[in-house]
Parts: C-alpha cells; sequence; structure tokens
C-alpha cells in the first residue's frame, strides 16, 4: 500500500460515481456545461480533502457511538467556507450551482469515505484518498458536463475560452434533465461493459 | 392566477419542478429502493411527512433564531442538524404511537436523515422566500411528486425484470434509461401539453 496506488484507486477502481455510485445528485444536476462540472467538483474535492484530514487526525479522539454526528458537523463547517468563498471570488459559478453547494454537506460520497476511510487510516493515505476519490469525482463531472455542453450546444467553453465547435445541429435535448439521465445511463453501460471484458480477459 | 398562489406552488412542486426527474434531489432512494413497489410506496410515505414537519420547524428555527440573532452564516449547520434530530424524534414518536406505520416505515426513516431531497426542500423555501403557509404547501407538493415517481418507477422496474436486456445494461444503467423516459414525459419534451 503506498499513496500513489491508493490515489490512483480512487479514481479507477473506486471511482465514486460509477463504481461506488456515490454522488449522483450533483452528478447529473449541475453538469450543464463543462464549467459548471469542474467548478462542482472543485469545491467537492476541497470538502472531501479537508474532512478527511480533520476526522483522520481526530479518529481517536472521536467517541464511536456519535460519530456520524460528527463527521456531518465536520462536513458542514467545511461547506460553509466554500459556500462563502465561492459566492465572494465566483459569484456567477455560485449562482449556476445554486442549491447544490450547500447540498454538498450530504454528498454522500464524503461521508462515505470518512466513515470507511478516514476514519481507520492515518493522516497521509486519508489525503491521497481524498484526492483520488476527488480527482475521480472531477473527471466523471468533466466528461458528463462536456458531452452534454458539445451534443446540447454544438461547443464546450471553458473559462470564456472556446475548446471545442462542431458544425452539428445542437439538440437542446441534451441540456434538459433528460439528457443527463440518458448521458449516464450511456456511461454507465459502457463502464460496465468494459469492465466485464476485462474481467474476462483476467480469469 | 396570482404569481404564487398556493395552487400554483403546489403545482410546480408536484410537476414542473420535481424533486427527481427535474431538480436531481433524492436519487439515492429512487435508485436504491425501486427494485420493487412496497418499499418505494413506504419510502415515499415516510419521506412526504418528514418533508412536511421539516417545512414547517425549518421555518420557525429561521425565523425565530437564526434571523433575530443575526446567525444566517451558521443556516446550513442548524438546518442539517435539525433534520437529523426531527428524523429521530418523529421516529420515536411514531414506534411508541402508530406501532402498524412504523412497522411499515421502520427501515426507511433513518435514511431520510441523509437524503438531499428533505435538505434541499429547506434550502429551496429559504431561497424562495416561503412564508410558512407556502411553504409548507411546498413541502407536501414535492413530497407527493417523489412519491409519484418513486412509484412509477417501481412499476419499470419490476416489469423490467421479466425482459431480456443485455447484462451490462441491468440494474443502474436501465434505471436511468427509463428514467429518461420519465424526465422526457415530465418536461413536457413533445409538447403533448401546450404551454
Amino acid at each position: 500500500m503506498n499513496l500513489w496506488s491508493e490515489f490512483l484507486r480512487g479514481v479507477t477502481k473506486d471511482n465514486p460515481v460509477f463504481a461506488l455510485l456515490l454522488g449522483l445528485c450533483p452528478t447529473l444536476a449541475v453538469t450543464t456545461s463543462m464549467e459548471n462540472g469542474i467548478g462542482m467538483a472543485a469545491a467537492s474535492m476541497f470538502v472531501l480533502l479537508c474532512a478527511n484530514i480533520i476526522i483522520s487526525s481526530l479518529k481517536h479522539h472521536i467517541p464511536p457511538t456519535i460519530r456520524v454526528p460528527i463527521f456531518i458537523l465536520v462536513i458542514a463547517t467545511f461547506v460553509s467556507i466554500i459556500g462563502m468563498v465561492m459566492e465572494a471570488f465566483t459569484p456567477a459559478l455560485h449562482t449556476a450551482l445554486g442549491v447544490f453547494v450547500p447540498l454538498i454537506v450530504v454528498n454522500c460520497m464524503i461521508i462515505g469515505r470518512a466513515e470507511a476511510y478516514a476514519s481507520k487510516n492515518p493522516v497521509s493515505f486519508s489525503v491521497a484518498d481524498g484526492l483520488g476519490i476527488g480527482t475521480g469525482f472531477l473527471l466523471v463531472l468533466a466528461a458528463i458536463g462536456g458531452i452534454r455542453e458539445l451534443f446540447g450546444t454544438g461547443e464546450i467553453v471553458l473559462f470564456g475560452l472556446t475548446l471545442i465547435q462542431m458544425p452539428i445541429e445542437a439538440s437542446t435535448f441534451m441540456i434538459m434533465p433528460p439528457g443527463a439521465f440518458f448521458t449516464i445511463a450511456v456511461l454507465m453501460a459502457l463502464v460496465n461493459y468494459r469492465r466485464a471484458k476485462l474481467l474476462e480477459r483476467g480469469g | 392566477m396570482p404569481e404564487n398562489s398556493l395552487f400554483t406552488i403546489f403545482l410546480n412542486g408536484v410537476f414542473i419542478e420535481n424533486f427527481i426527474l427535474i431538480q436531481f434531489l433524492g436519487l439515492c432512494p429512487f435508485l436504491g429502493v425501486t427494485k420493487e413497489t412496497r418499499s418505494a410506496v413506504g419510502m415515499s410515505a415516510a419521506v412526504i411527512f418528514v418533508m412536511t414537519i421539516a417545512s414547517a420547524v425549518t421555518f420557525a428555527v429561521a425565523s425565530f433564531l437564526l434571523i433575530p440573532f443575526n446567525l444566517g452564516f451558521l443556516e446550513l449547520i442548524a438546518f442539517i442538524v435539525v433534520i437529523a434530530s426531527l428524523v429521530q424524534l418523529v421516529e420515536y414518536i411514531i414506534r411508541k404511537h402508530l406501532p402498524p406505520l412504523y412497522k411499515s416505515l421502520g427501515i426507511y426513516l433513518p435514511l431520510i436523515a441523509s437524503n438531499c431531497a428533505v435538505l434541499g426542500l429547506v434550502l429551496l423555501n429559504r431561497i424562495q422566500d416561503f412564508t410558512f403557509v407556502e411553504g409548507i404547501v411546498f413541502g407536501v407538493a414535492a413530497g407527493i411528486g417523489f412519491g409519484i415517481v418513486m412509484i412509477l418507477m417501481s412499476a419499470v422496474r419490476e416489469r423490467s425484470s421479466l425482459v431480456n436486456i443485455p447484462s451490462s445494461v441491468k440494474g443502474v444503467p436501465y434505471a436511468f434509461f427509463a428514467a429518461t423516459m420519465l424526465s422526457m414525459a415530465f418536461v413536457n419534451y413533445f409538447e403533448v401539453i401546450p404551454l
């Protein structure tokens, strides 16, 4: 077990969205564009990382019977902080993400990692885990946001920079709610297919 | 019809701003407990119940505690604590006084504490500046909208167990494909109802 493999595990094998099925609400709700997806994932990653550090360094002092309320309070504190920071420095993004910024507090990905990992492992590994899971989440949200933005508007604009432009007839379907369900259904089926293929080859 | 009549708020909560299919709140129970209709009904009943009470209680907490004492920045922490303890309290009361209801809701009640639909509801109530009554109506409506979708979905998934589908689509991807169709109906995609 080394730090790098812990980090990679969070990105691939334990990917929060496709493998653990955690944090699905923000995954679908805020991915109308790549920029929103990345903003949301970065905010979640900050909270996840800070919560992992605090919880794993206090793990010997937290009484096991009331650990869940304590986890929630730690998480809620960091969510309040990132909410205020975003409101002050990136007001447009804060408005676009709306109610989903405070809702990071009930993102089961974060409390799930606190319970399953940070409360049992040393701080350095918890940092690697938080960074890995956070990066996995970031990649998925950026991918879903990118796909929806590309097919929904015909181009991907990231922080004022046009990345890709496609001469296709854009369909608003993809940036409407059904498009979110459709995108994740297709991606998840592809991931499952790939995983089954890899298993077949391995065994 | 005035902009914020109670009836408009109700319709908004049930259909136009449906919590699961339009706002993507509460996807965990949507995927977790829709494998059979019985549990979907139990979960929906528990959610309607908790949402209604949570609307009332958080309104009181916000207007008598947070706003007068200028503690707006504690809003999130206060709400999450209130909801968690509320769910506990409701569980005790139901277990003591309504044992049959407790038996049918039992396992779903504690799950609601970590349900983003309930916290989302009280935050939306605050954002839209709803009054006490408006908040309760929106809470009931959101709960009913949640319930309708849960029951529809569970019916679809019960049927799907009889269908032969590729193994990589089985389970969650299938549920998301079904949700795509349901969501298209809810956003009035084909403009069946002219607006």
